[in-house]
Parts: C-alpha cells; structure tokens; sequence
C-alpha cells in the first residue's frame, strides 16, 4: 500500500512536544513521525527517541584505508626505482612516515564526509510533506504511514493545536 | 560577557541573506575590479610562461624570490580558518558563531592562491606532475618521495580537500534555507541539489553537530602538520644558514597563526562595513579575538626570539653574517624594522587597551599591519638566506622582483578578495543555522537582582539526566 505523509507545523516547542505525544497515544510507533526543525534543538527536546549511528566508525576504516594507499605509494614508488643515495636504506621511513600520515588524515576525512551523509540518510530525493515555514522558525512533525491511516495521524497533529492547515506529501 | 539580543529566525534570515538574495551596490564594481587584477596577474604569468622564468628576478644565487614568500605567506593565512573554527568549536566557544564560515571559506580561497605560486615559480606549471605523481611507467622516472617537495604537495592537499569538505558539510543546513528562500525557480532548483534533501530531523542536526567537532578534531592534526611540512622545505636544507632549523616547524605554525587570526579579524571589521553585519558581529567578538591575539603574537614573538637566539648563540660565523644582512643593510634593514614594528610593537600594545579591542576601525587596521610585517617575514627568510654570500665570489648576487612577480602577487590578493566575494553571493558567510541554535540556548535567567543571557550546552544526552534527577 502506498505510503503518505502528513506535516503539522508548530510555533511553541511545547506544541510539537505535545504532537509527538498524541502520535504515541494513537498507535504511531518511533520511525513513523519526526521533528522538522530549522535548528538544533537540545536532544530530545520534543520527547523524540535519541537517534544512534555509527559515525565514529567511518574515519578509522578511511584512516586504514588511507594509510594503506600512501604506503602502497611511497613503498613502491622507491622500490621501483631502487636509488641508494649515502648508502642509506632504499626505504626511507621518515619521508615515508609524512605521506603515510597525510594519506591517512586525507582518508579519514573523506570517509568522516561520506559517514556524515550516509548517516543522515541523504541525498533525499523525496521531501515529502515539508514546508519552507521550518527554516523560519516553525516546528514540523511529519508523519509518514499507510494511506488508510493518515486521517488518524492528521486529528492527533491538530489536537496538538497546528499552526494553518496540515500540509500533505507522498513519501 | 556576551552582548544579548535575541531576533526571530526570520529576522536572522533576511539579516544574513541579503548579500545573496540582493545585490549590493558595491558588489558589481568590487567585483569588476578585482577581476582585472586577477586578469592582469594571469597575463603576467602566461607572459612569464611564453618568455621564461628570465623575465623575473630570480637568478644564482636567489632561485626563490617573492613567489615562494608568498606561498608561506598564504599557507599562513590558511591556516586560521580551522584554527579558528576547530579550536572553538573544540571549546564550544559560544562567540565563534558569527565567525567560523568565513574563516573557513578563508582558509580555503587562501590555500588555493598559496598553489598558485609555487606553480607559476616552476615556470612550466604542467611540469609539476613529474615531482608528484608516479605515472611515468616507461621511462622508469619516479617521483623522489625524500623531497619536501613531494611532502608539500600531499600536505596542502589532503589540507585543502579536508577544509573544502568541512566548508560543505556545515553548508548544508543553510543551502536549505536557501532553497526555501530562493524566488527564481532554477536558483531554487540549484540550492535542491545542492542541499541533498536536508530537512532538519533530528537525525541530521545531531550528525551536524557531531560532524563540526569530529572534523575539527581531525583537521588540527592535518593543519599543524601542513605547516610543518612547509617549514621543512626550508629547514631540511643543509646548505643554508637561517633555513636549517630546529625551531622552523613551530615558528612557523605559530607565525601562521598570528597572521591566520589577524586575517579574520579584518574579515570580520569587513563583514560589518560591506553587509551591515553589526547585530551579529559585535564589540565582543572583536575583543574576545583580540584577546586571542595577544597570547598568539606573544607566543610568536618569543618563537622568532629563540629563532635568533639559537643562530647567534652558535657563534658561528656564516650565521651571524646572515643575521647581519637580515637586520642591518640595505635594504633588508628597514624591511625588518617594519617587519618588527607593524607585526608586534605597534599592534600588541595597542590590544591591551579595551578600547582598541572593541573597535572594528582599529582591529582591522592593526591586523592590517600585522599582515604586512607577517608577508615580510617570510620575505625575510626566503630572500637573505640565499642572497648571503659564500666562499665562492661567482656566486654573490642580489633580488629584486620583476613586475611580472609583483603583478602575480598581487594576483593572489586580488584572488582571495574575489573568491570571497563571488562565495557571499552565492552562500552566507555567517553560518543561519549556528546563530539560531545560539538564540535557541540562549536562555534569560535571574541572578540576583539581574537578568542576563544563560547558554544552554549540548553536553550528555537528556536520558543520562532523566536517570540522575
């Protein structure tokens, strides 16, 4: 069944906190609503489950990654062309050792990057219900759920006392 | 400390996006202008490109001339952005709000003119890929991996690929104010793209905030690391007193800091004057970043002091000749009497008094001084080291730069004001969303007989308070 989403915009923080709740208490389970709001917020100001993620994971993995390359690099760049100069080894850990780090910092970062927006589910090609209000200040609570369901979801978001009409959006 | 006023996030809105969504009247000249000059500089370098490195100054025994200073010069520079920007969101620093982005996007116009130097120094900038990239499989010519010439490179690079990622990620939130705001459809279409579907859940705003501090925790290590590196282009250089030094690798970082911070500062005083920007930079920001300078310059002039104390205290010979030129003749002399006095003697001082601190006027034309003596210095590293004569009498020779150096130079200048300036047309310089969570925590609470502004921070998650109260 196709899925439709429903938005209730907000002024007061308490509104939108009382929204969540009506949510609950009309059968919506955690991953059917969220808050839209156009700036953090302090976590779990509205009541909302804290979000978990696997963020710190993604700069160890580039930074293994990273490292790797700019050993594979350096290490073979000197072997390839073995020239001994001062009859010191062919590989030089020290000049090794700054590309090594570098490649490593690069390599964390640019997972770090990616990690950041795989973790915040984007890019979105479908907004939604949304409104240009929540960059404004207002604050949104979409929920997005079965058709048959959305009028259940759109009295629980009125109750809460809406802020003009309840927008609504396919998923 | 804090100066209070809270203002509605629409009133935040059209404040901070004026500069993009209209045109000031200013901009189109400005604009104009700084374009010839950037024309000019990249005629003068495809000049210098048709006719040789022979039309610049550089000759034995001074094969680095101003190009190379001002590379340093611009790698310093670069380097206050994420100081800035890493440092106090590190400390959670509530008056670094107003001024991260700028000096982030700082940091990355200035690493990208600090590349343009050293490429148009080598004269066949294409040539580059023979000291960098291990490509050329048939003639079995590799790159020399022990050169800090192939340190440079990686350093400055993973720098600018991490700075420009850094600036991105923390832009989101606001491309999708302006994809909100934007009135023309195609205009709206490009902020869409560019936003890639930000909505603000709470999911994103944490990852926002986790992604400020995680970054800037792994990008002080890459700028301290940057700075060195290019210290060691000098320093691991045998052969030339006044280069090779312990002390380089510090020195520098904190020189680049001194120069870095000042740099915003003067964006800052800018940002106030071009886009009215005083409700959001205010006397406080100013004093706070003064007060940063005091302890950065002092730091610096005890770097550049221990530098000199651990030439002379040699006593060697060659060295002290060195410092001889650097500080006493024609014409290195008076270049290091306004070295000394426009980086230290004039502008600390005057920081110590609070009136001074809360000017934007006189902030911005101390940190002006401090740049001129700062870009001098590097000057005064790179030209007297090879300038001073040796054994071999052939070998003595002076520099003085071309106009096709100097117009390259200023090429660079013109650069950066124009990147800056074509970035606040385009994306707000003041971070919207940063602002509004400042308003959003700012909280006013009773203390006595007084009310004042009490900042809510984002420390451990609300369940851990839940469970203790």
């Amino acid at each position: 069944m196709a899925k439709r989403s429903v938005l209730g915009l907000y002024t007061e923080e308490d509104s939108a906190a009382d929204a969540l709740d009506n949510l609950r208490e009309a059968g919506f389970e955690e991953g059917e609503y969220e808050i839209l709001t156009g700036v953090p917020y302090p976590e779990g100001t509205f009541g909302e489950a804290e979000p978990e993620h696997k963020l710190y994971r993604w700069p160890l993995i580039g930074a293994a990654c990273g490292f790797t390359i700019a050993l594979l690099i350096t290490a073979g760049t000197e072997l390839a062309y073995p020239l001994i100069t001062g009859g010191k080894p062919i590989l030089s850990i020290p000049a090794m050792a700054i590309i090594m780090y570098e490649g490593s910092m690069l390599g964390a970062i640019i997972f770090t990057i990616i990690g950041i927006i795989f973790e915040s589910r984007l890019p979105r090609i479908f907004m939604g219900a949304y409104s240009e209000k929540i960059t404004e200040g207002h604050i949104g609570v979409t929920v997005t759920t079965d058709e048959t369901r959305t009028d259940v979801a759109e009295t629980a978001l009125n109750k809460a006392g809406t802020d003009g009409e309840i927008i609504r959006g396919w998923k | 400390m804090q100066e209070h006023t809270q203002l509605s996030h629409k009133q935040i809105n059209e404040d901070l996006l004026k500069g993009v969504l209209t045109v000031p009247k200013w901009w189109l000249p400005a604009v104009a202008f700084l374009s010839l000059v950037v024309l000019t500089g990249l005629g003068a370098f495809f000049y210098m490109v048709y006719h040789g490195l022979g039309v610049t100054g550089l000759n034995r025994p001074v094969m680095w001339g101003i190009f190379i200073a001002n590379f340093v010069f611009w790698i310093g520079i670069s380097h206050a952005g994420i100081m800035i920007s890493a440092i106090l969101r590190l400390t959670q620093a509530e008056w670094r709000r107003p001024i991260t982005r700028a000096a982030e996007v700082m940091t990355v116009f200035s690493l990208i003119a600090a590349l343009h130097t050293p490429l148009m120094h080598v004269g066949r900038p294409w040539r580059v890929l023979y000291w960098i990239f291990p490509y050329d499989f048939s003639r079995g010519i590799w790159p020399n991996i022990r050169s800090p010439f192939v340190w440079d490179p990686s350093a400055v690079g993973t720098y600018l690929i991490a700075s420009s990622l850094f600036v991105f990620v923390c832009l989101l939130p606001d491309i999708a104010i302006l994809r909100d705001r934007a009135k023309k459809p195609i205009v709206k279409k490009i902020y869409a793209q560019m936003a890639l579907g930000f909505r603000g859940t709470p999911r994103q705003w944490k990852l926002q905030i986790i992604a400020g501090i995680l970054l800037s925790a792994l990008v002080l290590p890459v700028f301290v690391s940057v700075h060195s590196i290019v210290s060691w282009d000098f320093a691991v250089l045998i052969g030339v007193e006044g280069w090779h030094s312990t002390i380089f690798a510090p020195y520098f970082i904190i020189g680049a800091i001194h120069s870095g911070v000042s740099a915003v500062a003067m964006l800052m005083a800018l940002s106030v004057w071009l886009y009215g920007l005083d409700k959001y930079i205010k006397p406080d920001h100013f004093d706070a970043i003064a007060r940063l300078l005091i302890i950065v310059a002092t730091t610096w002039f005890f770097f550049f002091f221990l530098e000199w104390v651990y030439a002379l205290y040699t006593l060697e010979s060659p060295e002290i000749a060195l410092r001889e030129l650097q500080a006493f003749q024609w014409p290195y002399g008076p270049l290091f009497a306004i070295f000394i006095i426009t980086s230290f003697v004039i502008p600390v001082p005057m920081w110590l008094f609070k009136r001074v601190r809360r000017s934007a006027v006189l902030m911005f034309w101390t940190t002006i001084l401090v740049n001129i003596g700062m870009w001098l210095e590097r000057f005064l590293i790179v030209i007297p080291g090879l300038v001073r004569r040796t054994h071999m009498t052939f070998d003595w020779g002076t520099y003085h730069p071309s106009i096709v150096e100097i117009l390259v130079v200023v090429e660079t200048f013109a650069f950066v004001c124009l990147g800056m300036l074509l970035f606040a047309k385009v994306l707000p310089l003041i971070p919207l969303f940063d602002i509004k969570e400042g308003m959003v925590n700012r909280r006013l609470i009773k203390v006595g007989r007084r009310v004042i502004p009490a900042t809510i921070r984002e420390g451990l998650p609300h369940h851990y308070y839940e469970k203790k109260h």
